[in-house]
């Protein structure tokens, strides 16, 4: 099953490294991993995406919460959540498509944030599934560039994931 | 107080009350060597190779319970001695490697002797550091000392470059008395419901067993054992890290349990109803092959790590905490109980636990012609009085130590388990002679491990180590040479030496007294010179049994029902029991 764990870490030097590590030495997949300073600048949140039977994702978050670095996390897979994920798309454009793919990207409510004669930048939020639709959807031809964030989310309700 | 980055250091090591030191200098500590110089109190214990310095401070640790301490050069120094950092990271023993760096401004150029240390070790310490400010030292060394002897313990590593140990800048000094971390906070009582639960189990348990290890010793809960163990009347088996924990001598104590464990302890676990695991992590020469490990048992596991619970074997009572505090819990919960654990059911598995004993698993040939290394490690026993320290190497003497001499004392017992480090023997057992220079020290060896460290012989004499080596020279790599007679047709690819030095005169060499033992008589009037010689290494070179095998043995793959032993001397069997 996919979990997204959700980590409070030291914002340390290194701190990304650990565990980054402990998931290759190990041999645990990580699907995503993002990671920015927090609104306290001394600690960074990291989501990261992962798989593996109940048995692997309970040592994965033993073995995570054994990192010294690491200040508390949440398996956002256990609760209710809501997840985003950013994707800039570059697609090709003509005379011809333009149109087709402006209309394609509102109906995902996606956003043109760079246009030039043969060429859109898409923004889009949403959960990844959402993402995923939206790039089936495009003429693979199109598509010069994808980025992705990888997702991110948060418990739904007042509780949160703070010291 | 102003001192330089150098002199906190050493400051630092001794406000920690650091008895001990074990280094080898270069180019990127000498600021700290200069910093050593000028005082006494912390006592440097120059090694003649990195990996010794670790293994001797690892030993120091695992015979006093006090973090060992090591010091070493950048790139090269800092690279030998990361086995050591991984011998004790495996074993969960505290311990501060401090490894000098490149000053800050060439970090990540290459510089002369530069080597990530902190990237390096990342995997085989419990955290490192790498401190950038002068002013970082003295709180870098509290949360490495904390971090490093809380918990499960392990090594801790502090990557520290040149120029912030420069002697021309001097900062205030104020070592800090007590350090908090919002990111580490390790356990200590056990969840007061889980401990009944564990009570009811044990209370209603017909075919128990206790199987203890490595967290019993670091957690320095023997005598909460030994009074639990005592007031059930459990049977008790023990890991080759828990030895001592639980005095071998007692009858309640079966015997090492696992690969060359005996035959009594893998049949009791095999045909356990409840099993009392303390502080062990079902390691994979314990269980052997999983799917068939202790397959009627409900398993209650006490560890003050909770990633080494349910890891390998799945448990049913979970119990995160300290040892020493659990057991005192249980204790004190027991007390309260009127239910005792029946006594008839006790007695039944009793009387099997003895007809499985009865065997004598262990037996082995005593009139051969030849020296057999069990006999030479039961003399050994004899000779010292139960009452010696014995570190090892790696290989089947090792597994004759843990086998032939009854430790009934923890911290008696020093080898390498987890990583299992040919090498360790000599170098640890002049860190436990240092720590303990009145007590009888003995390092049990092959001829193969011993010259893994050989050079640490001269460490022996410059600091007057007198340390007793008993090199079991079987001309063999032994283990590999067994692994090889039963998984490939006796295709003893590379496992012998076709060169052997004569360790008589390599002792001599060294300033020490080497003797020569080649028949079963002489074994024990060798020994007793040795250890009459109390202020003298001497090294006895025994020449042992070539053939000789560890029985029993739980070959890989295979279960704890499953074992071949010895029956009639040298001829194992295949014994499948129902
Ligand atoms: C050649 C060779 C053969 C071997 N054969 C065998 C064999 O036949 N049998 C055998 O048993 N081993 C054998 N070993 C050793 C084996 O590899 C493991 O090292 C050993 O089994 C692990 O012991 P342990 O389970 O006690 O754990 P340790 O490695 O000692 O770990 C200690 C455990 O206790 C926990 N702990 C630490 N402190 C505390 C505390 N204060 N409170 C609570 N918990 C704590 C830790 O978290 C950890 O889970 C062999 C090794 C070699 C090299
Ligand atoms: C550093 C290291 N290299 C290789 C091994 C693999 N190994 C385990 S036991 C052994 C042989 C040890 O031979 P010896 O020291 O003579 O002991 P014996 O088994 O003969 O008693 C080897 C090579 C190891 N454990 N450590
Ligand atoms: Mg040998």
């Amino acid at each position: 099953m996919r979990h997204i764990i959700s980590i409070l870490i030291e914002n340390e030097a290194g701190a990304l490294s650990r565990v980054a590590g402990l998931f290759s030495a190990r041999g645990y997949n990580i699907e995503s991993l993002t990671v920015a300073p927090t609104e306290d600048p001394s600690l960074s949140r990291m989501t990261l995406v992962t798989r593996g039977t109940d048995d692997i994702i309970e040592q994965i978050t033993k073995q995570l919460n054994k990192l010294i670095d690491i200040v508390k996390l949440i398996d956002l897979a256990e609760t209710t959540h809501v997840e985003r994920e950013l994707m800039l798309v570059k697609v090709k454009t003509c005379k011809e498509s333009r149109e087709e793919i402006k209309r394609l990207a509102d109906i995902f409510r996606g956003k043109i944030i760079d246009v030039t004669n043969n060429s859109y930048v898409i923004e889009m939020t949403g959960p990844s599934d959402k993402l995923d639709a939206f790039v089936a959807a495009l003429d693979e031809n199109n598509i010069i560039e994808t980025v992705r964030s990888g997702p991110t989310g948060l418990s739904r309700g007042e509780k949160g994931l703070h010291l | 107080m102003e001192l330089s980055g150098g002199q906190i250091v050493v400051q630092c090591l001794k406000d920690e009350g650091v008895e001990y030191l074990f280094g080898y200098p270069g180019g990127a500590v000498l600021h700290l060597y200069d910093a050593i110089f000028h005082q006494e109190e912390v006592k440097h214990i120059l090694v003649r190779h990195e990996q010794a310095a670790t293994h001797a401070a690892d030993a120091y640790a695992r015979a006093t319970g006090k973090p060992g301490v090591v010091l070493v050069t950048s790139g090269p120094g800092a690279t030998n001695a990361v086995t050591g950092i991984a011998t004790a990271y495996m074993d969960s023993i505290p311990m501060i490697v401090i490894s000098g760096q490149v000053p800050t401004a060439v970090i990540g150029s290459d510089a002369f002797q530069e080597v990530d240390m902190v990237g390096i070790t990342r995997p085989c310490v419990k955290h490192n550091f790498l401190v950038k400010d002068v002013n970082d030292i003295a709180e870098t060394m509290k949360k490495a000392f904390y971090v490093a002897t809380t918990g499960r313990p392990g090594p801790v590593v502090i990557d520290i470059p040149k120029d912030i140990t420069d002697p021309n800048i001097l900062v205030p000094y104020k070592y800090p008395k007590k350090i908090k971390m919002r990111s580490y906070s390790p356990a200590t009582k056990g969840h007061p419901r889980q401990i009944k639960k564990a009570i009811d189990l044990l209370l209603n348990a017909k075919r128990p067993v206790i199987y203890s290890g490595g967290g019993v010793v670091l957690g320095e809960a023997s005598e909460e054992l030994r009074e639990l163990t005592r007031s059930l009347n459990f049977p008790i088996t023990q890991t080759l890290m828990g030895l001592g924990a639980y005095p071998a001598s007692d009858k309640q104590f079966i015997g090492m349990l696992g690969m060359h464990g005996t035959y009594e302890s893998n049949l009791t676990m095999h045909e356990s109803d409840v099993i009392l695991a303390i502080g062990v992590r079902f390691d994979d020469r314990v269980t052997g092959k999983l799917a068939e490990f202790c397959p009627h048992a409900t398993i209650i596991h006490i560890d003050i790590d909770p990633a080494s619970i349910s890891k390998t074997v799945k448990v049913d009572v979970p119990i995160v905490g300290d040892v020493k505090i659990v057991l005192k819990q249980m204790l004190e919960l027991l007390k309260e109980q009127k239910k005792k654990p029946s006594k008839n059911a006790l007695e039944a598995w009793w009387s099997r636990i003895d007809q499985w004993r009865s065997i004598n698993c262990l037996e082995f040939d005593r009139d051969s012609e030849l020296i057999k290394p069990q006999a030479v490690i039961e003399q050994l026993h004899e000779v010292t009085k139960g009452d010696a320290f014995i570190t090892s190497d790696v290989g089947q003497h090792q597994m004759f130590a843990a086998q032939f001499y009854p430790f009934d004392k923890p911290r008696r017992w020093i080898n390498s388990g987890g990583l299992g480090t040919m090498g360790f023997g000599l170098p640890a057992a002049i860190g436990v002679k240092l720590a303990h220079p009145e007590a009888d020290v003995a390092c049990v060896t092959g001829e193969a491990s011993i010259q893994m460290c050989i050079q640490e012989l001269s460490t022996a004499l410059q600091y007057n180590t007198a340390i007793k080596i008993i090199n079991l020279n079987n001309r063999y790599m032994g283990m590999v040479r067994q692994w090889q007679e039963f998984s490939y047709e006796s295709r003893y690819s590379q496992s012998y030496m076709d060169t052997i030095p004569d360790f008589v005169k390599l002792a001599e060499a060294y300033g020490h007294v080497g003797i020569r033992v080649e028949k079963p008589e002489d074994v024990k009037p060798a020994l007793e010179k040795a250890f009459a010689m109390k202020d003298r290494t001497v090294f006895l070179d025994i020449l042992t049994d070539r053939t000789e095998n560890v029985y029993p043995m739980i070959e890989s793959g295979k279960g704890h029902q499953e074992m071949t032993l010895r029956v009639a001397p040298g001829t194992p069997i295949n014994r499948e029991l129902a």
